[in-house]
């Protein structure tokens, strides 16, 4: 090995302190913490890590420069494959992509990709640089939908290649779930997700938001009426599903993505801001992804008492070790093997409880996961002034309902080849959309994909 | 930005604009609402589309002042601009898939309460273009809360205006006028009430004895008015509904009033602390 130093740990926001606040938890690395931990990594001639980047970041490449302390050139190499660097590095389930195959990793622990492309990310911002290399300008134009990790890499692509590209967005502010969804103590809003975006404004790209498609305007008009040639669909999966039991309806039942938007889209938190949210003393959680760890770190913050309620055991929590991990740390209660059968109400129809049954893990299933079963009689009741429902969400069926000849699947997702061509020539899909909740670097991966397409498709036309 | 291109006071607490919106302006149907931000710190505030004109570009909203938000809208000026203008939003109603065949063989009735006027209007305007005979009620607290009178006198057949305290019209409740009606035997294919919760509750105990079909639009809380948060749902014949995209048109037959009632509320001691300064540790009133 090229050196036997352990990886470089990362200071972090004493846990007691951060709980008061929402500004980020990691710091990160300085630059001599950086270069030191890229000293670590062995620049595999053939590296493991590369292939399981849903972009293939050229990895050993952009790690080398920090060793030698060309930051600049790092960002270089950064930049030609991902436009949100400073997003990835710090939200990406790392543990389970690159770092995951890094070969460190089988004896020890991996390099800290992850840390390290967040710290060149940060460092090209803070020195003002930007990547605007384009192709001029083709004289064909490309419509994006959503401003997501998806849209977002898709228009950077298309920008790089010429086209003239415009990405419509139905809410206020563009980012997507990194805006409206993952809160500011993880991926700050102003200094991370706004600079990002403006790299992709500074290609060339313009983003309309308030823009509904399929309201406000429709595939077809953009395409017959405003002329673009071709269109992407990166709209995610934003619907929040319920799980249908008694009490689901009583006042302070919240879906998560209700929670996280009221608190990071319109800055509840802040009271600087109009929004109101409403958290009471304390707050049952139901899920165990990102996004239950996320609602429970944000209502912790907000002062109440949080406990998570999963089905599963802690072995099968979706989440990310790392916010498991934070949100224990932050004093945030788990409780597994447990099921809400009813949500129970007071007089006044405010939530005052969740009824609960105690699960087991019964045989695996085709899918080699054990499933929980309840185990009978073993109802309990779990006191609570809030419960939020992250039970997961699914695609917005409004551009499929208003676009004739674009199929769907039976989970309202847009049906896609590999390339990201749906049944409608000339209208490419990606991202959530197209594969359901998943993550932000796999929906960028997607987005760069179907650009690709896209450039070939319209060379041929 | 979405600029104010026209703007008059209806009652001193009711302001009607005209916002140029060109691209909602030209897809914008009856039934149908938006949502605006007055600055970047504001809340997104749901607003019927109460008339577009798809040639000036410019769609038109009717804001009751109620509380902090609702109070910065009015208090805008010609020339403003809101921030965001985003929509169309929700179901157009119904009866805009009908042919003009149909349509002019029915007859409807409207029950607006108070501002709820506004929403009626582009309705009523619709029907009467496609040759439906329509009726209106208008219900306010007083003569100077009546508003749209003139512009609906010349769209529908019968208009009807009644008051609570009896200074203006008849005096009395909307409910009262709408079965003084049907008692006498006006016989119509289609009611719609549009008004606070609680005169679309009443509005549908009163019609249900005749057999009245009837539709209401709900005004639930809404953040997003997309589908993605779940805020406005509501139980329309048990099913849970997310009255921003399956609505804001009900059946009124279906709908749980008294849920969609405690729901609106939610937020009230919240939103009452004058300035909502403080959120963290907000306890709640009962
Ligand atoms: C709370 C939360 C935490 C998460 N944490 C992580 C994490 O730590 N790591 C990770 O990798 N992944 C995480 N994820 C998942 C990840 O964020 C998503 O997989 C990713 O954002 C998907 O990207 P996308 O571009 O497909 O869609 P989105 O990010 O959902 O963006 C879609 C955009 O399209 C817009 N849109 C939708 N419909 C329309 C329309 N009709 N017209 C115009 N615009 C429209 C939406 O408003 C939105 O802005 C998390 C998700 C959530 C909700
Ligand atoms: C589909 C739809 C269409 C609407 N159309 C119009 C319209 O054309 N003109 C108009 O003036 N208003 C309309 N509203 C209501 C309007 O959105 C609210 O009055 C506004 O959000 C209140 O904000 P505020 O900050 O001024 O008051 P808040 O301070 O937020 O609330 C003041 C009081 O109003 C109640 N309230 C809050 N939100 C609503 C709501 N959505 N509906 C009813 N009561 C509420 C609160 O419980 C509180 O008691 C509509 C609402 C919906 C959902
Ligand atoms: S983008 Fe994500 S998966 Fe790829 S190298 Fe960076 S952190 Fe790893
Ligand atoms: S696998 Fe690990 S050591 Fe090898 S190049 Fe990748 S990061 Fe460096
Ligand atoms: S307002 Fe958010 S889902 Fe309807």
């Amino acid at each position: 090995m090229r050196n036997k130093i352990p990886r470089v740990p990362v200071r972090e926001q004493d846990p007691k302190e951060r709980v008061k606040n929402f500004s980020e938890v990691c710091f990160g690395y300085n630059e001599e913490e950086a270069m030191l931990e890229a000293s670590r990594c062995l620049g595999c001639k053939n590296p493991a890590c590369v292939k399981d980047c849903p972009v293939n970041i050229q990895i050993p490449q952009f790690i080398y420069q920090v060793e030698l302390g060309n930051f600049e050139e790092a960002a270089r190499i950064l930049f030609t494959d991902s436009s949100l660097p400073a997003v990835c590095g710090r939200v990406c389930p790392q543990e389970s992509q690159c770092e995951g195959k890094c070969i460190l990793g089988v004896k020890g622990e991996p390099v800290a990709i992850g840390k390290l492309e967040r710290f060149v990310a940060d460092w090209s911002r803070e020195k003002g640089i930007k990547f605007t290399d384009r192709k001029p300008l083709n004289g064909k134009s490309v419509a994006v939908i959503g401003s997501g990790p998806a849209g977002i890499a898709c228009a950077t692509d298309l920008a790089k290649m010429g086209y003239d590209v415009t990405i419509f967005e139905a809410l206020h502010e563009p980012g997507g779930v990194l805006q409206y969804g993952i809160p500011e103590f993880r991926l700050p809003k102003e200094d991370v997700v706004k600079a990002e975006i403006d790299n992709v404004r500074s290609l060339g790209v313009k983003i309309e938001t308030n823009v509904v498609v399929g309201r406000t305007v429709t595939i077809d008009s953009l395409m017959d009426d405003e002329g673009f040639s071709a269109i992407f669909i990166g709209s995610g999966a934003g619907l929040p599903k319920f799980m249908g039991i008694p009490g689901e309806n009583l006042n302070a039942v919240v879906s998560a993505n209700e929670f996280l938007t009221r608190s990071n889209l319109m800055r509840a938190y802040d009271p600087e801001y109009e929004t109101p949210i409403y958290v009471g003393k304390r707050v049952a959680v139901v899920g165990g992804g990102n996004v239950a760890m996320d609602a429970a770190r944000t209502a912790q913050r907000l002062g109440a008492q949080v406990t998570v309620v999963y089905r599963r055991t802690e072995k099968e929590l979706p989440a990310r070790v790392e916010e498991v991990h934070h949100a224990k740390e932050e004093g945030i209660v788990f409780r597994m093997l447990t099921n809400p059968v009813e949500v129970l109400g007071d007089e006044k129809g405010w939530v005052r409880g969740l009824t609960c049954i105690k699960m087991e893990l019964g045989e695996p299933d085709a899918s080699g996961r054990r499933s929980p079963v309840p185990i009978p009689d073993s109802n309990f009741d779990i006191e609570t002034d809030v419960v939020i429902m992250s039970l997961g969400t699914s695609p917005n069926p409004l551009i499929a309902t208003t676009t004739p000849g674009l199929q769907t699947n039976r989970w309202d997702c847009l049906v896609a080849d590999e390339s990201g061509a749906t049944t409608r020539p000339g209208v490419f899909a990606g991202g959530d959309v197209v594969t359901g909740a998943a993550t932000v670097i796999l929906a960028m991966g997607a987005g760069r994909k179907a650009a690709e397409a896209i450039d070939i498709y319209l060379q041929s036309k | 930005m979405y600029k104010i291109v026209r703007k008059k006071f209806l009652t001193p607490l009711i302001a009607l604009m005209d916002v140029d919106a060109p691209r909602m302006a030209r897809s914008a149907k009856p039934g149908q609402f938006l949502i605006v931000r007055v600055h970047d710190k504001g809340e997104r505030i749901p607003l019927t589309v109460c008339d577009f004109d798809s040639e000036k570009g410019t769609v038109t909203i009717v804001t009751q002042v109620v509380g902090a938000s609702s109070r910065r809208i009015c208090n805008m000026d010609e020339g403003d601009s809101f921030v965001d203008f985003a929509g169309p939003l929700g179901q157009p109603s119904e009866f805009i898939h009908m042919s003009r065949e149909e349509l002019s063989a029915k007859r409807f009735i409207f029950i607006a309460g108070g501002l709820g006027t506004a929403p009626v209007y582009p309705q009523v305007k619709f029907l009467h273009s496609m040759g439906a005979k329509v009726d209106v009620i208008i219900g306010a607290k007083s003569k100077d809360m009546v508003i749209f009178e003139q512009e609906m006198r010349s769209i529908c057949d019968n208009l009807y205006i009644c008051t609570d305290d009896g200074s203006y019209g008849k005096k009395g409740l909307v409910t009262e006028m709408l079965k003084e009606l049907l008692d006498r035997g006006e016989r119509y294919d289609q009611a719609v009430a549009i008004g606070p919760m609680i005169m679309m509750k009443f509005v549908t105990l009163t019609a249900k004895p005749y057999n009245l079909p009837l539709i209401v639009s709900l005004n639930t809380l809404m953040v997003d008015g997309t589908g993605m948060c779940g805020a406005c749902r509501v139980s329309v014949g048990s099913k849970t509904k997310f009255a921003c995209v399956d609505g804001p048109e009900f059946d009124a037959y279906l709908v749980d009033f008294e849920e969609a009632m405690r729901r609106q509320g939610m937020y009230k001691n919240i939103e009452q602390q004058a300035d909502h300064k403080c959120k963290i540790g907000i306890e709640r009133q009962q």
